[in-house]
């Protein structure tokens, strides 16, 4: 009897924690999202000129007469360390998923594996800190620049931290190709470079641009490295060498000294929000390109 | 058997829940800033605040800590921006300061704690204008300065100046500075560019008084202010002249005391209210000749009156020093 009445409630009850387990994750996106939102939302409705948040570069937000909060520099600052930082990530870390899958043995793989997963273990301090003193003094020297810290510094870095994750998730992806798929490939003769073109990359097409994706979004959200490694300077570059400021690394810098509740403040949400918008986007285009690739 | 195993994941279930609410409740149970918190048997005083002060702060935490090892201070850095901040949230006993509250800042202070935020003049500082050490330039005027640094301000490139820099480094003036809510930017715009006129976009804005100097020294064609305590082997400090045709003054302790150096700033501590026990204690300490001479070992210009240079005290507000004998 008892024993019964028991199993019935703790087999629901566990049902319910794991139908809770499930559903957290979109309870906290929302409550996220609300939370920010509402930060912000007062100074977004009343005064916020959206003609000069999105498209004046000047950043002047603690004036003494002229408050001005216009974030084009930023986000052409977020924009373009990160394209440059996905330009050299992205065939880097496909070229060793494929490797690390496809042509070495199982002793180099496993070896190889743990020292990328070993880069993913750094800290974003530390490499802004390499950033801050190795990088900046080589880019000095190699292009004869005023200053090392600017685009290409960051971009190199965010690069290299999200190599890691372009790396194990790629290879996750061809992995998950039947071993049958490859059998075929060479049993009809195909070489190794045929096989990898013509069955792998077309087979994990959609893991691998998933890699690639999440290697965006640990670049756009990227913060303290890109903070000590870009120079963070309110500028529109015309160079890969000159310095530039993201939106992450603004609110890092300035949110914590921004009075609550101020213009600035609530600034630096809206700034959140858009960053929140930005990722979103990049994630819905992933979602519906890998839907496109699935229908054919 | 089963119900056995069933009754263990139950208490299973409900034991996680109390840890988790237990969680909760310790993390929910914030100090609500009133005074100093004790943690078993010491007395702890939170001290947090401005960047270029963080030094002289730490100093005297760890000097007070041989005065009266029941107490300890913990210091932190973060800007004089983020010890308002924290004053105003009620979350610090002393918050530190290169730069006056303003009004609206005190205001807020009061509304959230009840408390007025009280000024106590600790130390002084000059603000420095570093160079690399390979620069040739030896001084500099307000208005270069305002020039290089001012929003349609003129001086881009070093070679403006009459400045030949040693070959190799680029023309372009690197334009080093602080983020946007530090006490040390504001002084400077203060000072340097007046009250209406703002930054040229385009500098580097960093974190910490000690970054701007170690960028500095890693950029030849770099120019910055920062507190002349971070002064290092591998930049220089120019000689300052407020106006044209005026003597340039080296940033030295001496001038900094006379107030010929122009670039010249008092430091606070800012309690909430009139200080009272551990709080106040601590802040005589602080004003004693032992905490001062700490003051110019780390660098710092330390209070007129402990100095002996009462007939000259520096050009600057000092409306409410607390003085302690």
């Amino acid at each position: 009897m008892g024993r019964g009445r028991l199993e019935i409630i703790a087999e629901s009850l566990i049902e319910w924690v794991i139908r809770l387990c499930g559903i957290s994750a979109i309870i906290f996106i929302f409550a996220i999202f609300l939370f920010v939102f509402k930060e912000g939302a007062e100074f977004l409705f009343n005064e916020l000129d959206l003609t000069e948040f999105f498209f004046s570069k000047e950043w002047y937000p603690t004036s003494g007469y002229n408050k001005r909060y216009g974030v084009l520099a930023l986000i052409v600052g977020t924009g373009s360390v990160t394209i440059l930082a996905m330009l050299i990530a992205v065939p880097f870390g496909l070229g060793a998923a494929v490797f690390i899958s496809e042509f070495c043995g199982p002793r180099l793989k496993e070896s190889l594996k743990i020292l990328i997963e070993l880069l993913a273990a750094i800290p974003s301090v530390v490499w802004g800190f390499i950033g801050l003193t190795v990088i900046n003094q080589l880019i000095i020297h190699v292009f004869n620049a005023p200053v090392g810290l600017n685009i290409l510094n960051g971009g190199i870095i965010l690069a290299l931290m999200s190599v890691p994750i372009i790396v194990s998730i790629g290879e996750d992806a061809l992995k998950a190709v039947p071993d049958s798929y490859r059998e075929a490939a060479v049993a009809m003769g195909a070489t190794r470079w045929q096989l990898i073109r013509r069955v792998l990359l077309p087979a994990a097409k959609n893991g691998l641009l998933a890699a690639a994706l999440l290697g965006v979004g640990r670049a756009v959200g990227e913060t303290m490295a890109v903070l000590m490694a870009t120079g963070h300077s309110v500028n529109m570059p015309n160079s890969v060498l000159d310095s530039v400021r993201t939106l992450t690394a603004t609110i890092a810098a300035e949110l914590g000294e921004a009075p609550v509740n101020s213009d600035h403040y609530q600034v630096l949400f809206i700034i959140g929000l858009l960053l929140f918008s930005i990722t979103f986007v990049v994630n819905m285009t992933a979602d519906l390109i890998v839907r496109g690739v699935r229908k054919k | 058997m089963k119900t056995d195993k069933m009754n263990l994941r139950w208490k299973l279930a409900i034991g996680a829940c109390l840890v988790a609410g237990l969680c909760l409740v310790i993390t929910g149970c914030g100090r609500k800033g009133d005074g100093t918190s004790s943690t078993g048997g010491k007395n702890t005083i939170q001290n947090t605040g401005s960047d270029t002060m963080v030094n002289i702060a730490q100093a005297w935490a760890e000097a007070y800590d041989e005065v009266k090892p029941s107490v300890s201070i913990e210091v932190a850095g973060g800007g004089s921006g983020t010890g308002v901040a924290a004053m105003i949230n009620g979350t610090v006993d002393i918050a530190n300061c290169s730069r006056e509250m303003t009004q609206e800042e005190i205001d807020q202070a009061e509304k959230n704690t009840g408390k007025t935020p009280k000024k106590h003049i600790v130390a002084y500082d000059g603000v420095a204008i570093f160079v690399h050490k390979n620069n040739p330039m030896n001084e500099i005027t307000f208005k270069q300065l305002a020039e290089i640094y001012g929003e349609s301000g003129k001086i881009d490139n070093w070679s403006q100046l009459d400045v030949q820099l040693p070959s190799g480094a680029s023309d372009e003036i690197v334009r080093v500075g602080r983020q946007n809510s530090s006490g040390t930017f504001y002084y400077f715009r203060e000072e340097v560019l007046g009250e209406r006129r703002d930054f040229k976009l385009g500098s580097r804005d960093l974190n910490g008084s000690k970054e701007v100097v170690e960028l500095i020294s890693r950029t030849p064609g770099a120019i910055g202010y920062s507190g002349m305590g971070y002064d290092t082997e591998e930049v220089k400090m120019l000689h300052v002249a407020e106006a044209e045709g005026e003597e340039a003054t080296e940033p030295t302790v001496e001038n900094v005391i006379s107030g010929h150096y122009p670039l010249s700033r008092p430091l606070y501590m800012y309690s909430l209210g009139e200080p009272t026990g551990e709080v106040k204690a601590y802040l005589d300490w602080v004003h004693t000749p032992k905490a001062q001479l700490i003051v110019r070992e780390c660098g710092y210009v330390p209070m007129p009156s402990i100095t002996n240079v009462t007939e000259e005290t520096p050009d600057l507000s000092t409306s409410s020093t607390n003085s302690a004998q």
